[in-house]
């Protein structure tokens, strides 16, 4: 623990939020407390700016011309690949296929893999609390190919038993597909115990690591995950692009999931041969300033420490819950324990969108809905909840402000 | 901790009171008119009931459903107002207060011809939130028009 406390005292939120721009906006005349991060993350000026000077200096389109600028976007494009095989952990760079973030990665798992390789019977594994992109398109193509989906419940309480999945693992299962960390419950799932089960069965194992990668340590390799999805604008890099991390020994059995330039090696109108990984899975022109933001993302992450912002976001998440379970009416979902950035709770008698719309006239930005996690909510019996969720540019100050104002909300619905 | 004068307007203690102690709550057994409201965006749902004699008058209205202050105070105060009219004096409400919480903020609105649904007009000042006020008048026609659910995202 004495590791945790000086890594929190060293952590300079102070300086890190002076890269972050967007930080400056007051909304309403007030400062702005971003909470929202597991909707999406701000971007620091790092990220800005090397995608503007992509495309001053270097743009064109991307493995096609000989010409010079094309071969100067082509390299960004490529190194950021590498940037990102190497910050997951991955031992291949072709294992590395850029998408338009998780959702798409989760689609083409299942629509092509699935599509390929489920058979009537196969049951798909699930938990309860998937996000609706980690259910739909396992319930799409179970539809085509006739397999089921299985769900793997969690204890009334919130918490997850592990031995649960476990016992829910069969012969029949084809597929494991499980978020990392919940975007509701805010749970590191112990994947480690249900992977190795999995594959002892022969089912392949899918992460959704969407609310994961911005905050744990994160190794396909040491994971030995058959799949990993994740999305750049969850971790500091820009929208429309994101990363799925297959084994080799699975992509390369899988069919492509779109058609068109960039995939192909040889096209006939009778035969089309498909290019090598990852090009097979990148058809058509590929966000590249995005991937070049994403790439410069990470590298931002890492120079000030994964294992820092992890400590100093452990630290403002105990801070947010021992102030929320004090406050009359309020009810945490998920154990107290062993989360990672996520704070959702629901309050008795005062309705999530109220408590949202409240907070944002404070300057307190945070989320009020179904998360895109329907299922859980039914399984808690509420309609929605809210949420606060913290990054690495997070305070202590933000998380009192967000405390003393939903304290004042209560106050007022409740009179 | 002081509200801001938008915060006020919205939640004005008409609105509070109705929230806390809706109007009107519960099934109506029987009914001549029935229809549910769902926004996915916040999970805001709502069924309504009415009952409708011969000679076309509202003789009751009911709703039940979870939802937030301004959708369920939206609904009380609906069906305090729908008492006694015709269907189509109905109908009329809805197009006026319909038409009334989509202007901008600061148009000016004929207070008199919305009663007491005036206090619903702070939402003009909340973009994302004008669709709870409207939701139950959204199902109102949906009822009217036999039945059904509605949805407003």
């Amino acid at each position: 623990m004495s590791l945790h406390s000086t890594q929190t005292l060293a952590y300079d939120v102070e300086r890190i939020r002076q890269d972050f721009p967007i930080l400056g906006v007051r909304p309403h005349g007030k400062p702005l407390a971003y909470l929202d991060n597991a909707a999406t993350t701000q971007k620091p000026r790092c990220v800005l700016d090397a995608m503007t000077h992509y495309y001053t200096h270097l743009h064109s389109n991307v493995h096609r011309g000989v010409h010079y600028l094309s071969e100067q976007a082509t390299a960004a494009y490529e190194h950021a690949r590498d940037i990102v095989a190497s910050f997951i952990g991955a031992r291949r760079r072709e294992e590395i296929i850029f998408t338009r973030g998780t959702t798409e990665s989760i689609n083409l798992v299942a629509a092509s893999w699935g599509g390929a390789f489920l058979r009537p019977g196969d049951e798909i594994l699930l938990t309860v609390f998937e996000h609706h992109s980690n259910i739909v398109p396992w319930q799409l193509v179970a539809q085509r190919t006739g397999a089921q989906l299985r769900v793997v419940p969690i204890e009334q309480d919130g918490s997850f038993s592990v031995d649960r999945a476990l016992e829910a693992i069969t012969e029949r299962t084809r597929i494991v597909a499980l978020a990392h960390v919940s975007n509701v419950l805010g749970i590191v799932v112990p994947v480690a115990p249900i992977i190795e089960h999995a594959h002892r069965v022969g089912a392949v194992v899918l992460l959704d690591g969407a609310q994961a990668v911005a905050h744990l340590d994160v190794d396909v390799a040491e994971l030995d995950c058959d799949f990993y999805a994740f999305s750049s604008h969850k971790v500091y890099g820009p929208t429309g692009i994101g990363v799925l991390y297959g084994k080799a020994e699975f992509l390369e059995r899988m069919p492509p999931y779109h058609g068109g330039g960039d995939m192909i090696r040889r096209v006939t109108f009778e035969r089309t041969t498909y290019n090598d990984l990852p090009y097979k899975f990148e058809a058509g022109t590929p966000p590249i300033a995005e991937a070049v933001g994403l790439g410069r993302a990470l590298e931002y992450v890492d120079s000030i420490g994964r294992a820092a912002i992890a400590a100093w976001e452990e630290h403002l998440v105990a801070s947010c819950i021992e102030q929320l379970v004090q406050i009359d009416g309020v009810r945490l979902l998920g154990p107290e324990r062993g989360r990672a950035a996520v704070v959702a709770f629901s309050v008795e008698g005062v309705h999530p969108h109220d408590i949202a719309t409240f907070l944002d006239r404070e300057g307190i930005a945070i989320r009020a809905g179904h998360h895109c996690a329907q299922p859980l909510m039914d399984f808690f019996g509420i309609p929605a909840s809210s949420r606060i969720s913290v990054a690495m540019y997070s305070t202590e100050e933000e998380i009192e402000r967000a405390a003393t104002a939903l304290r004042k909300c209560i106050t007022v619905f409740r009179l | 901790m002081e509200l801001s004068d938008e915060l006020r307007q919205l939640y004005q203690e008409v609105i509070l009171d109705h929230h806390r102690a809706p109007r009107n709550y519960g099934n109506l057994e029987p009914h001549t008119h029935q229809a549910e409201g769902y926004n996915p965006l916040c999970g805001d749902q709502i069924e309504l009931f009415l009952r409708v004699n011969d000679a076309g008058i509202i003789e009751d209205v009911r709703f039940t459903g979870q939802g937030c202050a301004i959708s369920r105070a939206s609904a009380s105060l609906m069906t305090e107002a729908l008492k006694g009219k015709s269907l189509a004096e109905a109908h009329a409400l809805f197009e006026r207060f319909h038409r009334a919480v989509t202007t901008e903020p600061t148009a000016p609105v004929d207070a008199d011809s919305l009663g007491k649904l005036v206090v619903l007009l702070g939402v003009r000042e909340f973009p994302t939130r004008i669709k709870c006020a409207t939701l139950p008048w959204h199902t109102l026609e949906q009822a009217l028009a036999g039945g059904g659910t509605t949805t407003t995202e």
